[in-house]
């Protein structure tokens, strides 16, 4: 790890403050960052410690509103009794109890990809400046089955697509100001100038993530798969919500993670749902629009059977 | 830098550079070799330490950021001569092989029966997944919990 200054900051004016200067990076739980720095994937010149914010931390729930501070941490997220069921699954299967009680939600958004060029110091991957992205032509058992980008690296929360299937929204700070925006706009597919799995810059704090009242009364479910039972990154996860409305499905989400750049959804398999009551032949034909325009690479064919039974299953699942 | 630690329920003082783990720091700067150094990366679970009163992985945490909280290695759980019952379970169920990777289970086993006193063996699994034993001896271990909760809590 390469040396760098450290401080502690109490309130968010004095983070954004010192987070404009060059080559500054915020820590919170640490778990992500400190990996990276100690891989020197990312050298900061400076640390910005932002865990003694007192404002960022913790859950206010009502009937309206479910609102948790980025620096809560996903332990207790988990253990809140207002927390949506949807986002206890996701958390259950996530990481481990140790890792659980020091990440917290704001990094759990924003925490880098898996993919094994990527964190490979050795590695000089397109991501990470190189030429072109290695996964190609590579081992690519666990890249992305979607997208036309460059990089074929997947999407590692299983809180963002839970979130997104509860259409949660990311309240920032940025240089503008402070700013709501959809959780969803805050990931994009990395493109040659901006060569990053998401749309937060390093000077910009991450506040709170909000559910409103509508998506907090809609049915949903989150399921994973791992190639074992626990403590491992999903090689597929699905996140399903819906409102039943005599029995039929109204606003319905549905958001794979760990298939693309970005959590990813296919809005012509959520219309087929759309007014319709949900049934075994009505969960196959979403799940077979939702894999219809995957495009594996060599070595992960296998994980578009996996997702199209992921989807099968949430979708039958929304239904209790 | 110079910190300030609470350790064991002690004041100690450590002069670290920024980029120390408490890890590292407990082991090189305070004499605290229990916890044990392996992925560094909060993958294998043997730096398990106590913040707050939270399991984590110290190898995670700079030694700078656990200023003003309090921190409880394996060396506060029991004396050679008076084991925790955790400790003492492992010892009789025969949960440990080579040793490496048991004060971090010693540790996690601690918090998991703080918080359940009689989990069960789901439970068990769950709460120890964050820590790896490269010789496979889980088996014995979950017995040694399930030991432990039974002395503790019988």
């Amino acid at each position: 790890m390469k040396s760098f200054s450290y401080a502690k900051v109490a309130t968010a004016e004095e983070a954004a403050g010192l987070l404009k200067q060059r080559n500054t990076r915020l820590i919170a739980g640490g778990t992500d960052l400190l990996g990276l720095m100690k891989e020197r994937l990312i050298e900061p010149d400076r640390l910005v410690d932002v865990n003694g914010i007192a404002q960022l931390r913790g859950i206010t729930a009502t009937k309206e509103n479910f609102r948790v501070g980025a620096l809560t941490t996903l332990a207790e997220l988990a253990a809140h009794q207002a927390t949506p069921l949807i986002i206890k699954e996701a958390l259950a299967d996530a990481a481990t109890p140790q890792l659980r009680n020091m990440a917290t939600v704001g990094g759990n958004l924003v925490q880098r990809n898996r993919c094994w060029y990527f964190r490979s110091a050795e590695h000089r991957c397109w991501l990470k400046g190189g030429p072109r992205c290695l996964a190609v032509d590579g081992d690519n058992r666990y890249h992305a089955i979607y997208g036309e980008g460059e990089c074929r690296q997947v999407t590692p929360s299983d809180l963002a697509p839970a979130l997104i299937a509860l259409d949660a929204t990311v309240v920032m700070r940025t240089d503008e100001g402070e700013d709501s925006l959809p959780l969803a706009q805050l990931y994009v597919a990395p493109t040659a100038r901006h060569r990053r799995e998401h749309a937060v810059g390093d000077d910009d704090l991450i506040l709170a993530v909000r559910i409103g009242g509508d998506a907090l009364r809609r049915h949903a479910t989150y399921l994973k798969f791992m190639e074992r039972a626990t403590w491992q990154f999903a090689v597929v996860s699905v996140a399903a919500s819906a409102r039943l409305v005599e029995g039929r499905a109204q606003d319905v989400r549905i958001v794979a993670g760990a298939v693309a750049n970005i959590p990813w959804r296919v809005k012509a398999a959520e219309d087929l749902l759309a007014g319709e009551k949900i049934d075994d032949a009505r969960a196959l034909a979403v799940a077979e629009r939702f894999v219809r325009d995957a495009r594996p690479l060599r070595d992960n064919a296998y994980k578009v059977a996996v997702l199209r039974e992921l989807v099968r299953r949430a979708v039958l699942r929304l239904k209790d | 830098m110079r910190i300030h630690l609470t350790v064991n329920g002690l004041e100690r003082e450590a002069d670290v550079w920024e980029g120390s783990s408490l890890l590292t720091a407990l082991r090189e700067d305070l004499g605290l070799p229990g916890s044990k150094n392996a992925c560094e990366q909060g993958e294998c679970g043997s730096c398990s330490v106590l913040l707050d009163d939270q399991l984590l992985c110290s190898c995670l945490v700079l030694a700078a950021a656990a200023e003003g909280h309090r921190i409880r290695t394996v060396e506060d759980l029991g004396k050679d001569e008076r084991l925790h019952p955790v400790q003492r379970a492992f010892v009789d169920a025969g949960a440990v092989q080579c040793g490496f990777c048991t004060p971090g289970f010693i540790v996690a086993s601690y918090a998991l029966l703080r918080d359940n006193p009689e989990p069960s063996e789901a439970e068990i699994r769950e709460a120890l997944s964050g820590n790896l034993c490269r010789c496979t001896g889980y088996g014995k271990i979950i017995e040694a919990v399930r030991r432990a909760s039974r002395e503790m809590y019988r």
